[in-house]
């Protein structure tokens, strides 16, 4: 096996320069959206370039990505896990919630004791979310999908709920809550952000994003539970047959994966948002966090550059209306790349069957030969 | 006794609009999942629909034109899906997602092109789907005014019903439902026989994009009458929820969606008459969806080859 690739199989055996491709593409198919609308691609990409580089427009790539990473690392872990929880939008929301509500009414404690309890509390949340599906799912066989679409709704509704009660609705005018107390915010303090020029929501979230990678990576790779719950997601019934409890092991996949979505809800709100508005439709993290886990190829560390990936495209295109580009272009850019990332398979698909051309003669002789010993 | 009529022919009124293009959505994804692809890229299809649906009825001024071209978008981004999925082999939630973010990206921007606004132009009542029956029953009259509600309709609240009663024929009674069937069951067993499994799939997914658009457009040309980001949200993932609900028997989506417009239709004459909170009430249709599965339904068999390319063998 010391027979060295050629540049076609190299490029076709790398999952990394596949993704790399895709983006690319994603790029090129957007520059032919702009060119149609008569609208100068140099203009438009030199402008979402410029939002996102300089120490302030990375500090907001940076800000935004916070959810997309941990909301990614959310959806990757279940899918590490043979669940597709598509329910992250639901247990974000959930989290962010809790986390809002501890935030308010425990304003008075002090900020060591009540970030953790905000995250906490967050945590609790989403995973309970998520175990309520699973729950579902182990005790009456109810659909995973079916259910988190209608979990996401009902913590949607819940959460304007909560919103409208006098304790935590805001005391002015808006449809929103109270702000959280400040001993609850993650923001950096104001002579730092001025000092270091970053941008004015600039948050010590990332530090948790981080850890949250490590801690997911070494709980997949490292752990015997990952393992357990990787067995489940790769063959329920071997999984079960090994010894594996795998009931048990979709709940503790759903409720890791449940809690991974609050934390990020809890992190938007107590670095960013600092309070949750009552909103008419839903605000998409969970839906962000799929496309974030799969451009990550559900790798924590893929995700991490994911995350900041779309963070950055998410902030430039927020900017792309000042050169008269839609919005909308970052949508179909990350589409794109999403697109040719799910037909990337061609690549193996297409190994799968070369390799399978000369096997169908030579190893038919070679069994032969080891039955005649 | 009056109120209570009165109330009743608002409850099913509602019901239907909220149906209608639930149904339509449904349908569509019964036609790609039964055969064995799943298609979350629903939503995506509905948006592109809702869009084009519109634009074409306002330059045309023809909604029956626009109609088509609705569902004629969706088939295009179905193709897209399945030419991913079906031909090239890609992952299927994958593609989905991705054309979860190309229909509404690609339509927005072109609605911000070509109007200044993601909005588009309120359509005039004459591009509007017409409702039929309109003006045949006395509406001084109690039962007037419910035979009115229930009855004058929108024109594709009628088609979708007609539609699905045409499903359940071509699933259940004719050869080509036969093989749609057998390719999500068993797709190499097909092959064996002589079925061209990826073409089978393939046409299905496109009429799956082809019905998710007319879903996406009696959205936008007869409940409302212009397209607005916000014009779709999430009935493409509660119309797969119906399928999955049925049993991915058009049949059973059927009573999804009715089950689901139904506690709709509750949430609009609760929400005007009884003062308990709005959000509260709005949480009624997914929890009840949730009970019904818990006390009715239960387990959900997918069939068996849904979600796997099918790689022909050489």
């Amino acid at each position: 096996m010391t027979k060295k690739k050629s540049f076609l199989e190299f490029v076709s055996d790398t999952r990394f320069i596949h993704i790399l491709l895709s983006i690319i593409l994603g790029f090129l198919v957007g520059a032919i959206f702009l060119v149609i609308m008569g609208i100068s691609v140099g203009g438009a990409y030199g402008r979402l370039l410029s939002s996102v580089t300089g120490v302030k427009g990375f500090s907001y790539v940076v800000v935004y990505a916070i959810p997309y990473i941990v909301v990614g690392l959310s959806v990757a872990f279940s899918f590490k896990t043979g669940v597709f929880n598509i329910g992250a939008e639901g247990q974000f929301v959930v989290g962010s919630m809790a986390a809002a509500v501890v935030g308010i009414l425990g304003g008075a404690l002090p900020k060591p004791l009540l970030i953790p309890l905000c995250f906490l509390a967050a945590m609790a949340a989403g995973a309970i979310w998520g175990i309520i599906v699973g729950f579902l799912k182990t005790r009456w066989g109810i659909n995973e999908v079916l259910s988190m679409i209608m979990f996401n709704w009902i913590a949607f509704y819940l959460s304007n709920f909560i919103a409208g009660i006098p304790a935590i609705h805001s005391d002015g005018t808006a449809e929103a809550t109270k702000n959280v107390s400040a001993n609850a915010s993650t923001l950096l303090s104001k002579d730092f952000i001025n000092s270091m020029g970053l941008c004015p929501t600039a948050n010590w979230g990332i530090l948790v994003a981080i850890a949250m990678t490590i801690l997911v990576w070494f709980i997949i790779e490292k752990t015997t539970l990952g393992y357990e719950l990787k067995a489940v997601g790769y063959n329920k019934f071997a999984a079960e047959y090994g010894g594996i409890h795998v009931n048990r092991s979709i709940l503790t996949a759903l409720a890791i994966s449940g809690a991974l979505a609050g934390l990020g809800g809890a992190l938007q709100l107590m670095g960013m948002g600092g309070r949750i508005s009552v909103f008419s439709s839903q605000e998409g993290f969970g839906f962000a966090g799929i496309v974030v886990a799969l451009i990550g190829c559900s790798n924590p560390f893929g995700v991490l550059i994911a995350g900041i990936f779309y963070g950055a495209l998410m902030y430039g295109g927020s900017k792309l209306n000042l050169v008269g580009a839609p919005t909308q272009l970052v949508n179909v850019i990350v589409g794109t790349v999403v697109f040719f990332i799910a037909i990337s398979v061609i690549f193996e698909n297409l190994k799968r069957i070369q390799r399978r051309a000369p096997k169908t003669q030579a190893p038919a002789n070679t069994e032969k030969e080891a039955d005649k010993t | 006794m009056t109120s209570f009529i009165n109330n009743l022919g608002i409850i099913l009124y509602a019901t239907l609009i909220y149906t209608t293009p639930l149904l339509y959505a449904a349908l569509g994804s019964c036609f790609s999942e039964v055969s064995g692809v799943v298609n979350i890229g629903i939503e995506g299809m509905m948006t592109a629909g809702a869009f084009t649906g519109t634009v074409i009825a306002y330059f045309t001024g023809s909604p029956w034109i626009g109609f088509l071209c609705g569902g004629l978008a969706g088939a295009f981004f179905g193709m897209l899906h399945a030419i991913a999925t079906v031909n090239l082999g890609a992952d299927q939630t994958i593609a989905g997602t991705a054309i979860n973010m190309l229909g509404p990206g690609i339509v927005i921007m072109i609605a911000k092109v070509m109007f200044n606004s993601t909005d588009t132009i309120p359509l005039e009542a004459s591009m509007k789907i017409p409702r039929l029956f309109r003006g045949v029953f006395d509406t001084s009259t109690v039962f007037g005014r419910f035979m009115d509600n229930v009855f004058a309709n929108y024109a594709s609240t009628y088609l979708v019903f007609i539609a699905v009663l045409i499903v359940w024929f071509v699933f259940y009674k004719t050869r080509f439902g036969l093989r749609l069937r057998a390719c999500g069951e068993h797709p190499q067993a097909c092959e064996t026989l002589g079925i061209n499994v990826i073409k089978m799939r393939f046409l299905c997914v496109c009429i799956s994009g082809f019905l998710a658009g007319l879903g996406g457009a009696c959205v936008t040309m007869a409940i409302s009458t212009q397209f607005r980001p916000i014009s779709i949200v999430g009935q493409g993932f509660i119309a797969i929820a119906a399928v999955i609900f049925g049993k991915f028997r058009p049949q059973g989506a059927l009573l999804g969606c009715l089950l689901f417009g139904f506690c709709s239709g509750l949430k609009v004459v609760l929400g005007g008459s009884s003062g308990i909170n709005m959000q509260l009430i709005s949480m009624i249709p997914y929890v009840v969806t949730v009970i019904v599965l818990i006390l009715f339904v239960g387990k959900s068999r997918v069939p068996s080859a849904n979600g796997k390319p099918y790689v022909k063998a050489k």
